[in-house]
């Protein structure tokens, strides 16, 4: 690592003001940042620490709106009670994020800015249409996620929030690397009045996506069953030595049938 | 047995201090001046070298040496060697390419050493490295042994034309040729066995100290072996005459084979500690170890086992090719050879055996001994193709091998080994009840009615440990004995110091030591101390590796013990007026048997050092050495059996059952066994379905370079293992020991494969069988 200033942000006005400054850096949880400076690929001059702002952390439920504030970490979400009883597929995806110790540092926040295309959270907030709040706008999920790593997030932006309305039914499915645990494949559904939606994580190549070949055959009949010999493209699926495009296409049906099973259970 | 004898499940005395933090490794070290090292490695797989400009690097905050290949050459500082000559089968002796610690003209391998950076402080030492200039003209790379040895290929070392290094053979090529034509059946198989990167858990590190003062070296490093390294730095790189050169070799975490190698750091650093005027430490992070680690295995063979019309084999044919890398590291030329052929006979007699072993440099981080070095090779090729003779000829794989199980003692084969005693049927059988092999087929019915595919496959391995008789190494090429020495110390008040040239890194020697002192002299092993790992404190030693300590190791300590107890006896019965004959040692006292005369051991060792009334004419103190040299190796051997169920949707392979049966002769703390053996499936089942090392094949880029994409086994990986013994004890050494280190990771993976492609019906099936891969050829199989 190279030597970084380090600044402990108390409101998301001082974190922005900051962010002007030098080639800074927001730091939430640092489950990807910090491991990256570590090895010298990152280098920012300046790092300004979102964790301790008040009000940046924490889950309102109202009804099926929920909101999770940017720097709820993983553990908080999938502990959160008043979350569960709308939208367990969404505490059951945070449980499953990492290991222990990064589900009790990384944040929502943190996770969607980065947009690692292995990241389970974008998979929800695509399938859920959620929005993303920053401290200048909001933002459909759907415009949110534009490539690997890559998102609508202009200089200095900050990701305040996350916003969704509960589906009536919803669930995840992931296969992980062998390697590095993260999803090779993740498959989020749900179902609400809007329809089907169907988001995959962990195998575009341009990051998350939606299978319309998956939505379309669950408006039909949300099951399992309606799954039975659906295929999906592998043309735009990533391929390296864990998983050929063929192979990920393949896990992609199988998850999300996976995925369909927990939603109705 | 007593409660801390031979044969105790002793809680080992060394874990106190391990898991609270109280170990001291090499990076723990400390000496007053002592300064950082990082090195510049070369990113390229193939380079020359076209310039090295250090000046901006020198002038860096805190810098206090920027030192180059050029600088240490100009020293006298010796090029790297393989220690062990192997001959082609024309007579020439193997082509060995200079391997300077610090590359001069040429970089071979991404990860190669350029340019040794010294600075107050690792992080001055890093950023000066970045600001080491090397002019590098890039060439072309080769990465694997079928490519490396086409005519086009890019040449790696001029005194190894065609990148061949040597090109070998063993056994009876015309027997075997005859066998192959008059056979009722030849099964035939192409085997790879992928390349492994050891990971141990402390990376290597080494601090070199050259005190100006007494012209004097200390190095501190991570070896198995610490005067092997001593003993080679001192003959052939010209560091310092061994009284002029300590190696330290304290807490070492794991080694699996990396650490036996002198590597370039550990020259290095002693070097540019004289050079500098300090002492200089360098610690590998975790992706140095995975580039330049000495690699494992990487083989790729040709297979034809012959069989008579009764299904006993006549004869095996196998061709080798293995990747050695980019230079040969230290014993990098037993390991394919002498290691790997020698156990092709498997458990079984064959008749005519003859392989052909070439070996072949290549851009890859060089390719050593790791876990079992030549043996997992070997019972992977030979116990994948018994399987799948079973399968081809329609007999039960277990009967197949029973017919043909070695079952007189001893066994001459026809690749040198003699094998001394075994009894492989009752491995088998203990490993078949244990697996409940009969019922298996219902197993197989009810996962199908789940969706599931079950599969079963065994493997019943051989090696060679006891490393070895040096007579006989020494006619194979090897340029060192492996003989180990011993010197047991008795305290004027009784208690022991065993100093032994055995290193213990993981393996627990400073308890299952202990227990054999105990179970001599009486004495609790808490008031024995093992002393190993300091060249300054232990006369000599050839370290631990190949399942070696016990068979070995531990036999001088037997041969000193003897000595030790015999000149005890003879004060005893002085002291007592009694004759030498009639002493006995028990429960910590000398008696005269029949009598109730005894001296306790505590004051016999008193008497010896306060030497007032000792036999006439004998020395004071109580103090004894030994060398012990093996007169063969020994064989432990073993059937494992594998379970699985595979979910054709993913291809994911979950194992059921594994089941470890084994003979490792006498045992001194089955619990410790328990844990070499769990340690070794582990790593065999990672090699069958999780670990490999892969380079891009243009860019001779390692892209398994961290834990992102190497996939080390994990807890959630493994089931609970069933293990078991059926002892058979060794007849070559005093304490009828076999040695266990290695068998794990020997015998499983080829249990993990046979079962696997039992399960999916399709034998075309590479380790690690990755869930990507198993779904392939589960899909294959259908079309």
């Amino acid at each position: 690592m190279y030597s970084v200033n380090y600044h402990r942000a108390k409101s998301v006005s001082e974190a922005a003001k900051l962010a002007g400054e030098g080639d800074a850096k927001y730091l939430s949880g640092g489950m990807t940042l910090i491991p990256a400076m570590k090895t010298r690929l990152a280098a920012p001059s300046d790092l300004i620490d979102l964790t301790h702002i008040d009000g940046l952390s924490g889950i309102t439920v109202s009804g099926k709106s929920v909101t999770i504030a940017a720097a709820t970490t993983h553990f908080d979400v999938s502990k959160s009670d008043a979350l569960r009883a709308v939208c367990p597929a969404m505490t059951d995806l945070a449980s499953h994020i990492g290991d222990p110790h990064v589900r009790h540092r990384g944040t929502i926040g943190g996770s969607v800015a980065n947009n690692d295309p292995a990241a389970d959270y974008p998979a929800a907030l695509v399938a859920m249409d959620a929005t993303v709040v920053t401290d200048r706008r909001e933002i459909a999920a759907a415009d949110f996620f534009t490539g690997l790593f890559e998102t609508a997030l202009e200089d200095g932006e900050m990701i305040t929030a996350v916003k969704f309305t509960a589906p009536e039914q919803a669930g995840y499915e992931k296969f992980r690397n062998p390697a590095s645990r993260y999803a090779m494949v993740g498959v989020f559904v749900a179902k609400s009045g809007g329809g089907v939606k169907v988001a995959v994580t962990g195998a575009g190549d341009s990051g998350v996506f939606r299978s319309s070949e998956i939505e379309s055959a669950l408006s039909n009949s949300f099951s399992p069953s309606a799954l039975d010999g659906v295929t999906v493209p592998s043309d735009s699926l990533m391929g390296d030595m864990h998983a050929s495009p063929e192979y990920r296409a393949n896990l992609v049906v199988v998850m999300a049938k996976r995925a369909v099973a927990k939603a109705v259970a | 047995m007593g409660i801390e004898g031979i044969g105790a499940r002793v809680a080992r005395k060394e874990d106190k201090r391990f898991i609270t933090g109280g170990g001291r490794y090499t990076d723990d070290m400390v000496v007053p001046g002592m300064k950082h090292a990082v090195f510049v490695r070369s990113p390229h797989a193939h380079a020359d070298i076209k310039g090295i400009d250090v000046a901006a690097a020198k002038a860096m905050p805190g810098v206090i040496a920027a030192l180059t290949g050029k600088e240490l050459k100009a020293d006298g500082v010796g090029n790297l060697i393989c220690g062990w000559m192997i001959h082609s089968k024309d007579g020439t002796p193997m082509k060995m390419g200079a391997w300077s610690p610090l590359a001069v003209d040429r970089v071979r391998y991404v990860g190669d050493a350029v340019v040794i950076v010294i600075a107050d402080t690792k992080a001055q030492a890093r950023d000066a490295a970045e600001a080491v200039e090397v002019t590098y003209e890039e060439l072309k790379a080769v990465t694997d042994v079928v490519s490396a040895l086409k005519s086009d290929a890019p040449q790696l070392h001029p005194e190894a034309d065609g990148n061949l290094i040597f090109d070998w053979e063993i056994g009876d090529s015309k027997a075997t040729d005859e066998a192959l034509a008059k056979a009722a059946h030849i099964t035939k198989m192409h085997i790879i066995n992928n390349r492994l990167v050891p990971n141990a858990m402390e990376p290597r590190a080494t601090l070199g100290h050259y005190d100006k003062a007494e012209d004097h070296y200390t190095c501190w490093t991570t070896s198995q072996n610490p005067h092997v390294a001593r003993l080679v730095m001192s003959a052939f790189y010209n560091i310092a005459p061994e009284n002029k050169l300590r190696v330290i070799a304290p807490d070492v975490g794991g080694g699996f084979g990396s650490k036996i190698f002198i590597y370039p750091e550990e020259v290095v650093c002693l070097w540019a500690s004289k050079k500098s005027g300090v002492p200089v430490k360098w610690v590998a992070d975790r992706t140095e170890s995975f580039l330049t680690d000495a690699h494992g295995r990487d083989h790729v063979s040709e297979v034809q086992m012959a069989f008579d019309k009764d299904n006993h084999i006549i004869g095996l044919k196998v061709d080798t090719i293995a990747n050695l890398g980019a230079y040969m590291s230290l014993f990098s030329s037993s390991v394919p050879t002498y290691l790997y052929a020698t156990l092709l006979s498997g458990q079984y007699n064959i008749p005519a055996i003859h392989a052909n072993v070439r070996t072949v440099y290549t851009n890859t981080a060089p390719v050593d001994a790791y876990r079992g070095a030549g043996r997992p090779e070997a019972t992977y090729l030979v116990e994948r193709t018994m399987e799948t003779a079973a399968r081809e000829l329609g007999v039960s794989p277990a009967d197949l091998r029973r017919q043909n199980f070695v079952t007189q003692f001893p066994h001459q084969t026809p690749v040198i080994m003699a094998y001394d005693a075994g009894d492989y049927a009752a491995s088998l059988d203990a490993a078949m009840k244990a697996s409940d092999y009969a019922g298996f087929e219902e197993r197989r019915a009810a996962a199908k009615k789940n969706g599931k595919l079950r599969g079963i496959g065994m493997s019943n391995y051989i090696e060679a440990c006891g490393i070895a008789p040096s007579a006989a190494v020494g006619s194979l090429g090897a340029g060192v004995g492996l003989w180990e020495s011993a010197e047991v110390r008795v305290n004027a008040v009784g208690t022991i110091e065993v100093l032994t040239g055995s290193h213990s890194h993981g393996q627990g020697h400073e308890t299952t030591f202990a227990q054999l002192v105990n179970q001599r002299f009486g004495v609790p092993i808490d008031s024995v101390s093992i002393v190993h790992g300091d060249t300054d404190k232990v006369q000599m030693g050839m370290g631990t590796y190949g399942s070696r300590s016990g068979a070995v190791g531990m036999s001088a300590i037997v041969k000193a013990l003897d000595k030790v107890e015999s000149k005890a006896k003879k004060i005893a019965a002085h002291l007592m007026e009694a004759d030498e004959g009639d002493i006995v040692i028990e429960n910590g006292e000398l008696k005269v048997a029949g009598t109730d005369k005894t001296v306790p051991w505590f004051q016999l060792a008193l008497a010896a050092y306060t030497a007032h009334n000792l036999p006439a004419g004998m020395e004071p103190g109580l103090k004894e050495t030994a060398f012990y040299d093996p007169s063969n190796f020994t064989f432990p051997a073993g059937c494992y059996i594998c379970e699985v169920e595979i979910d054709p949707g993913t291809g994911v392979t979950e194992i059921i059952q594994f089941v470890a049966a084994d003979d490792f002769g006498n045992i001194i703390n089955p619990m410790i066994v328990e844990g070499q053996v769990h340690g070794g499936i582990a790593q065999g089942i990672g090699q069958a379905m999780l670990e490999g090392a892969y380079y891009d094949a243009e860019s001779g880029q390692l892209i398994t370079a961290s834990y992102m994409d190497y996939t080390m086994p994990r807890a959630d990986d493994l089931p609970s293992f069933q293990v078991s013994t059926s002892n058979t004890p060794c007849p070559g050494n005093p304490l009828g020991i076999k040695g266990c280190g290695e068998a794990g990771a020997i015998g499983s993976p080829p249990a993990v494969i046979n079962a696997i492609t039992d399960a999916i019906g399709n034998n075309d099936l590479l380790m690690p069988a990755t869930p990507q891969r198993v779904w392939a050829a589960i899909n294959a199989a259908k079309h």
